[in-house]
C-alpha cells in the first residue's frame, strides 16, 4: 500500500515526544522515579490540577446545561445572538482571558480566578453539544410523555434532560481535559497545577529526568481522562437521533422567568465577551498614551504568521496519507495507526515541547533551538485536527471515482493526485486554516522550544504580563484576540455553526 | 479487443465466500452479461477482474497475458480494462472532455474524445459538466470514458439500475450498438434477467460463488440447466412428470421432452407454451394480469394452478371454464 509508508512518518512524528520522554525517564532510574513520586510536592501537584479539573467541570454542567436549555427550547428573543455569545469564549486562549482578569483592577488569581476563567472559557464546550442534542431530539417523546400524565417539567427531567445527559456530559468530560491542558492561564494566574510546575523544574533546573517523570505523572493522567471522554462519547453518539429529518423541538414561552434569563445570560456574555472586550479596548486607549512598541508588535506578528504557515504546511503534509487511508481503508488495523496518530489529542503543548528538546538533546543536537523543531511541535499537537479535516474531505469523494482511474491507467499516487485530492482539496485548506489558526495562538510548546530571539504573539503576552507589564503587553493580546475570534466568528457563519473549541 | 478466461477463481471475505472456485470465458469481441440475484459474487467477480482484489485461488487471463494467477499480479492501471460503473461515476471536478480523455495521452486527447462523443451520440458535448448531465447522458459518457484508451476489456457494473424505464432500455440499445461498433469484449453484471437476455451474447448465471450455467439467451430460457436458473430467468410452469424414452406424462397430458434421462421429475414449461383452446385439460380462469402486448392468465387446474400467456386482446375472463393445451416440447428434470 503507496499510502503505509508515509502514515507511519506520520505516526512517528506524533510519538516522538511521548517515545523521549519515556527514553529520558527510563534513564533516570528507579531511584527518580521514587523520588519524584514519593515527593508531598508532587501529590500537591495531582491535587491541585483534580481539584480545579472538577471545579470547572462541574461549574460547566451546572450552569451549561440550563443556559443550553433556554438556548434551545424556550421562546428567546434573539437567540442567534445569544448563542454567538454563548460560543465566543472557546476562541479566546484561555492565557488571554487570564490576562485580561489579572490586570483588571480585581487582580484575579489563585484558585479562584483559574476557576473562574477555565470556567468561561470551557462552558461553550457542554453548551455546544447540548443544544444540539436538545434541538435535535425528535419532540414525539415529550408528547408521548405527556399524554402518559406527566407534567411539563416532570417530561423535562425524565424525558428532556437525560436525551441531553450525555451530550453534556461528554462536554464536560472536554472541558476537564482542557483544564488538564492548560498552562498559560494557570501560569498567570500563579496556581500550581502539573503543567505550570513542569515548567519551573524545566526551566530552574538541569534535572532533566525528574522533569520527564513529572510529565509522564501528567501524560497518564491526560490519557486516562481522552480515554474516558471516548467512551461517553461513543455512548452519546449512539443516543443521538439517526437521519431523517426529526421534527423542531417545542419551544416554551419564558413568562414571568424572562427577567431571570435575561439576566443570567447577560451576565454571561458580560463575563465571557464584555470584559475582555471592554479590557482590551480601554487598555489600547490609554496604551497610546504609554507608547505601543510598534516594530515589536509588527515583528512578532511575522514571526507568528511564518512559523504557523510553516506548522500548517507540514502538519497537513503529514495528515494527508495518514486521512487518506482512514477514508480509502477504514478497518481494525488502521484504526490502530488513527490512535497512534492521535497521540497529540492526549499530549498537552508543553509536555509536546519538553519530549522534543529531550530527543533534540539526546539525538538530533542540531535541530535543538531551531524553527524545524518548533514545526515539528506543531504537527505533533495539530495532526489529529489536520487528519480529521483530510479524512472527512476525501470520504466526501466516492472511491468509485479512484477505481475508475485505476482502470483508466492511473497508478494508486497517479489516481489520488488527478481525482481523490482535486475533490478534497476545499476541505483539506479548510483543515489547514484551522490548524493555522491553533498554530497562531499556541504558548507552551512554543514557549519551551523557540530559539532566543523568536518570540511570537503568544510568548511576548507571556513574557511581558509574567513581569506585570500590563500595559506593554495589551496590544499583543488584542492581536490574538483579533486572530483567534474574527476567523471563528467568520468561520462559524460559514459553516452554520460554532465549530469546535481549541486546544 | 482479447478474451477473457476465469479458471477456478476463488475469493473469501471473511467468513464470506464470495466467489467458490468459479470459471468464466468470454469469446473476442462478445457481450457476456453475468446475471445473479445481489450477493451471488458477481461484483467480486468483475472486481477480481478489474484488479481491485486479489483472488484467493485461481487464474484470470486476457488473451495470452495472465494478469492474475502463478503468483503474478497485474495492478489495475496496467490491465487495459475499462470499467463503466454504477450510476456513472463521473470525475465531479472535471467537464466532459477531461472525464473521456482521463485515460489518453494529453497530445491525442482532443481528436479521440470528439470521435468517442459522437459515437454515443453526445457530439459537442466536450465542455459540459457533470452536473448538467442526464442520467442517460452520464452513461454514455462513462462508457466514452471507458472506451478511449481502447481497452482489451470492457467491464460494465449494473450500468442502467439508475435510470428509468423509458430511458433504459435506450440507453441500453446504444450501448450495445456502441460495443458491437467496437467489436469490443465486454461484461455486463447485472440483476436483471430481461436486460441480460436482450442485451448480451451469451449469459452466465451465477448463484453462490459460482458460475452455473453459460449459454445463448435462446438456449439459457429454453434449456436452463436447473429449476432454479429456469425460475431465475423467466416465468416457469413446473408440472410433476414421469418421463419415459423421451415422453412424459403429466396432468396435462404427455409431453415430449429432450431425450436423457427417465424416471420421476418436473416437466418445464414457459408460459407462452401453453394455450387456451377447445379440448384439453379444462380449468377456470382465477385472474388476468395485463402487460399490454400480452397477459398472463393463471386457470386453475383440478390438481394445480398454471400461468399462460396470452397474446392480447384476452377473450376469456374470471371466472370462466377454459380448456388448456401445451404446445412444442419441454425440459424434464429428474428427482435427485
Amino acid at each position: 500500500m503507496a499510502l503505509l509508508l508515509p502514515t507511519l512518518v506520520a505516526v512517528g512524528v506524533a510519538l516522538l515526544p511521548v517515545a523521549y520522554l519515556v527514553v529520558r525517564a527510563t534513564e533516570a532510574g528507579w531511584e527518580t522515579w521514587q523520588e519524584v513520586l514519593a515527593r508531598p510536592r508532587t501529590l500537591e501537584l495531582v491535587v491541585n490540577t483534580l481539584v480545579l479539573g472538577f471545579l470547572v467541570t462541574a461549574t460547566t454542567l451546572l450552569a451549561g446545561v440550563p443556559t443550553a436549555w433556554l438556548l434551545a427550547r424556550t421562546q428567546l428573543r434573539m437567540r442567534g445572538m445569544w448563542s454567538v455569545f454563548a460560543a465566543l469564549p472557546l476562541a479566546i486562549p484561555s492565557y488571554v482571558a487570564a490576562f485580561v482578569w489579572v490586570s483588571s483592577p480585581l487582580r484575579l488569581q489563585g484558585l479562584f480566578g483559574s476557576w473562574l476563567i477555565l470556567s468561561l472559557s470551557t462552558l461553550p464546550l457542554v453548551i455546544l453539544p447540548t443544544v444540539t442534542a436538545l434541538m435535535t431530539s425528535d419532540r414525539t417523546h415529550e408528547e408521548v410523555a405527556r399524554t402518559l400524565g406527566l407534567s411539563s417539567w416532570a417530561t423535562a427531567f425524565r424525558v428532556t434532560l437525560p436525551r441531553a445527559m450525555p451530550a453534556a456530559t461528554a462536554g464536560a468530560l472536554l472541558a476537564f481535559l482542557y483544564v488538564l491542558f492548560d498552562f498559560g492561564a494557570v501560569s498567570i494566574l500563579r496556581y500550581e497545577t502539573l503543567t505550570r510546575a513542569l515548567f519551573a523544574t524545566y526551566r530552574a533546573s538541569f534535572d532533566r529526568g525528574a522533569t520527564a517523570v513529572l510529565a509522564l505523572v501528567l501524560v497518564a493522567l491526560t490519557v486516562a481522562a481522552v480515554f474516558v471522554e471516548r467512551r461517553v462519547r461513543g455512548r452519546a453518539g449512539r443516543h443521538r437521533v439517526g437521519s431523517g429529518s426529526p421534527r423542531n423541538a417545542q419551544t416554551v414561552p419564558l413568562g414571568r422567568w424572562a427577567p431571570v434569563a435575561y439576566a443570567w445570560l447577560t451576565l454571561l456574555a458580560f463575563l465571557g465577551i464584555g470584559v475582555p472586550a471592554i479590557s482590551l479596548t480601554n487598555s489600547v486607549l490609554t496604551g497610546q498614551q504609554g507608547g505601543v512598541d510598534a516594530a515589536e508588535l509588527l515583528s512578532a506578528t511575522a514571526v507568528t504568521a511564518w512559523v504557523a504557515f510553516l506548522g500548517a504546511i507540514v502538519t497537513v503534509a503529514l495528515a494527508l496519507p495518514v486521512g487518506i487511508l482512514l477514508a480509502r481503508y477504514p478497518g481494525r488495523r488502521t484504526a490502530v495507526l488513527e490512535q497512534f496518530a492521535y497521540a497529540g489529542h492526549a499530549l498537552p503543548g508543553i509536555v509536546v515541547g519538553l519530549g522534543l528538546v529531550f530527543f533534540a538533546l539526546s539525538v538530533a543536537q542540531p535541530l535543538y533551538q531551531t524553527i524545524a523543531l518548533l514545526v515539528l511541535a506543531y504537527a505533533v499537537l495539530f495532526l489529529p485536527k489536520a487528519i480529521g479535516a483530510t479524512r472527512s474531505a476525501v470520504e466526501t469523494a466516492p472511491p468509485v471515482l479512484d477505481e475508475v482511474a485505476r482502470s483508466l491507467g492511473r497508478s494508486t499516487w497517479g489516481a489520488i493526485r488527478s481525482v481523490t485530492l482535486p475533490l478534497a482539496a476545499p476541505g483539506v485548506a479548510a483543515g489547514a486554516l484551522l490548524v493555522l489558526l491553533s498554530i497562531m495562538k499556541e504558548l507552551p510548546a512554543t514557549l519551551v522550544l523557540r530559539p532566543t530571539g523568536v518570540d511570537t504573539l503568544a510568548t511576548e503576552l507571556w513574557t511581558r504580563t509574567n513581569v506585570a507589564a500590563y500595559s506593554a503587553a495589551a496590544p499583543f493580546a488584542v492581536a490574538l484576540v483579533l486572530v483567534a475570534v474574527v476567523p471563528a466568528f467568520l468561520l462559524s457563519r460559514a459553516y452554520g455553526r460554532l465549530g469546535e473549541g481549541d486546544q | 479487443m482479447t478474451d477473457l478466461q476465469l479458471r477456478g477463481i476463488s475469493k473469501s471475505f471473511g467468513r464470506v465466500q464470495a466467489l467458490d472456485a468459479t470459471d468464466l470465458s468470454v469469446p473476442d469481441g462478445e457481450l457476456v452479461a453475468v446475471l445473479g440475484p445481489s450477493g451471488c459474487g458477481k461484483t467480486t467477480m468483475l472486481r477480481v477482474v478489474a484488479g481491485f482484489e486479489r483472488p484467493d485461488a485461481g487464474q484470470v487471463s486476457l488473451g495470452d497475458r495472465t494478469v492474475v494467477g502463478d503468483g503474478k499480479f497485474v495492478p489495475p492501471e496496467h490491465r487495459k480494462v475499462g470499467l463503466v460503473p454504477q450510476e456513472a461515476a463521473l470525475f465531479p471536478h472535471l467537464d466532459v472532455e477531461r472525464n473521456v480523455g482521463f485515460g489518453l495521452p494529453r497530445s491525442a486527447r482532443s481528436a479521440r474524445v470528439a470521435e468517442l462523443l459522437e459515437l454515443v451520440g453526445l457530439p459537442g458535448y466536450q465542455k459540459r459538466r457533470p452536473q448538467e448531465l442526464s442520467g442517460g447522458e452520464q452513461s454514455r459518457v462513462a462508457l466514452a470514458r471507458a472506451l478511449a484508451p481502447r481497452p482489451s476489456l470492457i467491464l460494465l457494473d449494473e450500468p442502467f439500475a439508475a435510470l428509468d424505464a423509458g430511458l433504459r432500455s435506450e440507453v441500453r440499445n446504444d450501448v450495445r450498438r456502441v460495443l458491437r461498433e467496437t467489436s469490443a469484449t465486454g461484461v455486463l453484471v447485472t440483476h436483471d434477467q430481461e436486460e441480460a437476455l436482450s442485451i448480451a451474447d451469451r449469459v452466465a448465471v451465477m448463484r453462490a460463488g459460482r458460475v452455473i450455467q453459460q449459454a445463448t439467451p435462446v438456449d439459457l430460457y429454453s434449456n436452463p440447466a436447473d429449476l432454479h436458473v429456469a425460475r431465475f430467468v423467466g416465468d416457469a410452469v413446473e408440472l410433476e412428470a414421469v418421463s419415459e424414452s423421451g415422453v412424459a406424462q403429466t396432468v396435462l397430458g404427455a409431453i415430449e421432452v429432450r431425450d436423457g434421462v427417465g424416471g420421476r421429475g418436473v416437466v418445464l414449461l414457459r408460459p407462452e407454451q401453453l394455450e387456451l383452446n377447445e379440448s384439453g385439460v379444462t380449468g377456470s380462469v382465477l385472474d388476468i394480469v395485463f402487460h399490454g402486448h400480452d397477459a398472463l392468465v393463471r386457470v386453475g387446474l383440478p390438481t394445480l394452478e398454471v400461468v399462460l400467456r396470452v397474446v392480447t386482446p384476452v377473450s376469456v375472463r374470471v371466472g370462466d371454464t377454459v380448456a388448456v393445451k401445451v404446445r412444442g416440447h419441454a425440459q424434464f428434470y429428474p428427482l435427485v
